[in-house]
């Protein structure tokens, strides 16, 4: 029992460490804040919970198992309200959302700007 | 095994200061030194620090941040002028780093029983803590008994630190006399994050509220509890608005903790002289000597925890109520 | 096995000298009192690690028996200087505030010549 207790936790340690890469790999390829936060928050949800799921197990029925349930409570109601927080704020700024046509806007700027450049 | 993990959590702190000193938008640099505080917590507590690392956490990444962010909405975000010799600064810098590695070779090997630091004094207190004062937690022993002077002079530093603020910004401008939409009513429009504070403001007052009490048997102590309460009070200000937060706790209260701390300190030392000892001679504040000493560092700690508490409020009022 | 002891010293000379070099070489003063921080870290770093003794724990005596524990004493000194450390930081940016509505500018360079005018 103890060692399928251990394959176990190892599992869910190892799972969990997995979303926090892809939530750290997520958050360096999007191209703009908002989908950054949405992969971060990979990390802030299933990240925790299987890490500290993982360390439950290892600790058995203890004082600190109550202790990791008191932190995973707290990290799950804080996290997504840090990201709902950093999101208003981000938008009061004026950042705007990433929009392929943005993008396309802007190259034909640029192309209209050097065919004044070379008419000069 | 713990070693390489200790390894990695160094590199990223090089990495991360590297980073701090380079980017030119503060803003950034204060949450990347954010990340380094926790960075740096997480390294003490795997060399066995878990006080420091309580501390390092609650007060650099909790704090320290909270400080740096309300300095520099009062001035400006960005770093403007190139640096001033970079290549003369440079070349002090590494040349100065060299010469430390290379005295580096010359340390006991890490984790040595038998170095010289760990073999003079360090036994002394580990031996007589249970005989003397019999509380688990040897940090706390030697930081409210054994050395409880040292304690009294950082209580009175932190209270300097925060008279000196008060006399530079002011307390704030009396909040009555301003027309009332200039008052930052904080982030009063914003439902979620107020919501959820006000379910965990309580919760969180309450964990100041432990480790400040439960500083004798685990890691704790009065000063990360000062750090935590005083969080969860400057969590309230920006949520609920600074006027609100000023009439919850107003400046005079502030100013009344400021002072009772040191001088609760002070009183039991005095105690101890008016009761025939000497000064913060804890053993004769009870019949029982040890359990004079449990009460004596029960009671500084409470003061060093109602200092900190109220002069790092103090603090972030002055600094919020300031550029009206 | 003894470089994996030393990298502890190495990365203490490392961020030492970082700092350090934030507080000579950067003109704009905040950024100097951040290089003061990551300063005083480094120098926390070296303590705590002298402290360490080898299959040691956390000095609190508890009920599991064991009877090795590292050095509280660097810890004891270390919990001071990490508040005294922030006390002064505080201090330092409440006379940039006061530097900036005086002067009208945080850099350094700026101040002097408002200075010499």
């Amino acid at each position: 029992m103890t060692t399928l207790l251990e394959i176990l936790s190892w599992v869910l340690l190892s799972l969990g460490g997995l979303s926090i890469l892809i939530g750290g790999i997520g958050a360096l390829r999007m191209p703009d804040l908002y989908t950054r936060m949405h992969a971060a928050s990979i990390t802030d949800s299933m990240g925790t919970i299987l890490v500290l799921l993982g360390i439950m197990l290892q600790a058995g029925w203890s004082l600190a198992t109550i202790k990791l349930i008191a932190i995973l409570l707290f990290l799950l109601l804080t996290s997504p309200t840090s990201s709902n927080a950093l999101a208003s704020a981000a938008l009061l700024a004026g950042t705007r959302p990433f929009d392929e046509a943005d993008q396309d806007e802007e190259k034909e700027e640029e192309k209209e700007k050097e065919k004044e450049k070379e008419r000069e | 095994m713990i070693v390489i993990f200790g390894i990695f959590l160094l590199t990223l702190l090089v990495i991360t200061a590297i980073a701090i000193v380079r980017t030119d938008n503060l803003f950034v640099a204060v949450m990347l030194m954010g990340i380094a505080s926790l960075l740096i917590a997480g390294n003490f507590f795997l060399l066995d620090a878990a006080d420091v690392a309580l501390t390092e956490a609650a007060v650099g990444a909790g704090i320290s941040t909270v400080l740096f962010l309300s300095a520099l909405a009062l001035t400006s975000e960005r770093e403007r002028a190139r640096s001033s010799n970079r290549a003369l600064s440079f070349t002090v810098v590494a040349a100065a780093a060299l010469i430390l590695i290379y005295a580096t070779f010359d340390k006991p090997r890490f984790g040595d029983p038998q170095a010289p630091s760990q073999i003079h004094v360090a036994p002394w207190y580990l031996e007589k803590t249970p005989e003397y004062i019999d509380i688990p937690n040897v940090v706390t022993a030697v930081l409210g008994s054994f050395r409880g002077y040292d304690t009294l002079g950082e209580v009175f530093v932190v209270f300097t630190a925060g008279i000196g603020v008060l006399f530079l910004l002011g307390s704030g401008v009396p909040l009555g006399s301003l027309p009332r939409e200039k008052i930052n009513e904080g982030l009063r429009h914003h439902l979620i994050p107020r919501v959820v504070g006000r379910v965990l403001i309580p919760f969180i007052l309450l964990f100041g509220l432990y480790v400040q009490f439960h500083g004798e048997y685990g890691p704790g102590g009065g000063f990360q509890a000062g750090a935590i309460i005083a969080a969860a009070i400057i969590l309230f200000a920006l949520l609920e608005g600074e006027r609100r937060a000023m009439s919850v706790i107003p400046a005079r209260a502030l100013l009344g903790l400021m002072a009772f701390g040191p001088l609760l300190y002070v009183a039991v030392g005095v105690a101890g002289i008016v009761l025939g000892g000497n000064f913060l001679d804890y053993s004769v504040l009870s019949s029982d000597s040890v359990k004079g000493q449990q009460l004596g560092i029960l009671l500084i700690e409470a003061g060093v925890g109602i200092t900190v508490t109220g002069v790092l409020l103090s603090i972030f009022h002055a600094f919020a109520a300031r550029g009206r | 096995m003894e470089i994996l002891g030393l990298y502890n010293y190495w990365v203490f000379a490392i961020l030492l000298m970082i700092g350090f070099y934030a507080v000579i070489a950067k003109r704009n003063l905040v950024k100097k009192l951040i290089g003061l921080s990551l300063f005083q870290a480094a120098v926390f770093l070296l303590y705590i690690t002298m402290g360490k003794v080898d299959g040691g724990t956390a000095p609190i005596f508890s009920d599991a028996g064991t009877t090795i524990f590292s050095n509280p004493l660097p810890q004891v000194l270390i919990l001071t200087a990490i508040v005294v450390g922030i006390s002064t930081t505080a201090l330092g940016l409440g006379i940039v505030v006061r530097l900036k509505e005086e002067y009208g500018s945080i850099e350094e360079h700026e101040i002097q010549e408002i200075d010499e005018q």
